[in-house]
């Protein structure tokens, strides 16, 4: 399909250690990184029990639906977000136009020094990103075909999937 | 929008339940979380309203094993039937790779059915995709009820292009998974013409 995203070995490794500086300078729980469609790109921290496929589904929900305020009343969008809690708070910002970057953090950190360590990690990420979608283009470019999983998919493959 | 992760060998897809309020959407997801294995799914999301009106979504991730050394995840969704939740349905249509339309058989519902059907491509148009072209099943849901629509007029008043159709009784479960592998497998397949 022409508009999957991909996410190559080395970039994941580059996003990990971005995600793991910024966990660490912010004195945050937990940093997630998410897809604007809801799904998981990387996490770092005391994950714990969290179930992390039901917050990056709903971080992009509340980002979706936030975004459909911002132009409801004539904005571009909200790029930052803030969620104060009794203990845990959570910092959701924009990277790159299509990438949720979630930090929670509790009294150990503040929302200005989240705020500060995410400027400095947007832009770290930023290049990451647009380093993917050149590899994308230059892949495109040079007919040169992904190992992808599915060029060789049978029905069998599929229908294997379905049995009980 | 389909994920695939090279670095995890995962891919993601997302499918879409669409349908008229009250159609039996959320109970095709609740079905399928209810009779799936537990290491085969995550927790089912509902934001509803206090009488259990989709007020957002509802969301149940699947895990359905491994095709070619690549775990197979697929997102299901639902929307908000309501017409009045329009906006909402327009964002969760988002990134949508694989669409289930849940159409209500009860004679009284039809109106219903075709206003959403018309609101899908409508919305599906306005993020970029086209009914004609994704992956799409029907399905008829309710035909354990007295006052449904024969089958035959359903499908000449709801189908769109010789897309796979079902008959449901959703909260029975039956065709339920029939419905989900056909739009499944129509993802798959279009993944495998992608990457052809």
């Amino acid at each position: 399909m022409s508009n999957s995203v991909v996410m190559y070995e080395a970039e994941y490794q580059q996003i990990k250690t971005v995600i793991a500086k910024l966990c660490d300078d912010a004195n945050a729980k937990m940093v997630f990184l998410v897809d604007k469609n809801g799904q998981q790109i990387a996490s770092h921290g005391e994950i714990g029990n969290i179930d992390t496929t039901s917050l990056a589904s709903l971080t992009a929900g509340n980002v979706a639906a936030t975004d459909g305020l911002a132009r409801l009343i004539g904005e571009k969008e909200f790029p930052v977000l803030s969620h104060e809690g009794e203990k845990d708070n959570i910092h959701i910002s924009i990277v790159a136009q299509r990438v949720i970057l979630v930090v929670i953090f509790d009294e150990r950190s503040s929302l200005g020094l989240v705020r500060l360590r995410v400027k400095r990690a947007s832009n770290e990420l930023t290049d990451v990103f647009e380093s993917i979608v050149r590899k994308v283009e230059q892949h495109k470019e040079q007919g040169v075909e992904l190992d992808s999983p599915f060029a060789e998919i049978t029905d069998e493959d599929i229908d294997n999937l379905f049995r009980e | 929008m389909t994920f695939i992760n090279y670095a995890s060998r995962e891919i993601n897809c997302k499918i879409v339940y669409y349908g008229p309020g009250l159609g039996g959407k959320t109970t095709n997801l609740q079905y399928i979380y209810d009779t799936t294995a537990p290491q085969a799914k995550g927790k089912l999301i509902s934001l509803a309203t206090e009488t259990d009106r989709t007020l957002f979504f509802d969301f149940l991730p699947l895990e359905l094993g491994t095709v070619r050394g690549f775990k197979t995840r697929f997102h299901l969704y639902t929307v908000p039937g309501q017409v009045f939740y329009d906006a909402s349905r327009k964002l969760i249509l988002k990134g949508v790779d694989g669409v289930v339309f849940v159409a209500d058989s009860q004679t009284e519902r039809m109106d219903a059915n075709i206003e959403s059907l018309w609101n899908l491509e409508n919305n599906l148009k306005a993020q970029g995709y086209d009914l004609m072209k994704i992956p799409y099943v029907l399905q008829l849901n309710k035909r354990d009820l007295p006052n449904i629509i024969s089958m035959d007029e359903l499908k000449r008043e709801l189908m769109r292009k010789g897309e796979p159709v079902f008959e449901a009784v959703a909260y029975k479960g039956v065709g339920v998974f029939d419905t989900l592998k056909a739009v499944a497998k129509q993802v798959l397949v279009e993944l495998k013409k992608g990457s052809g």
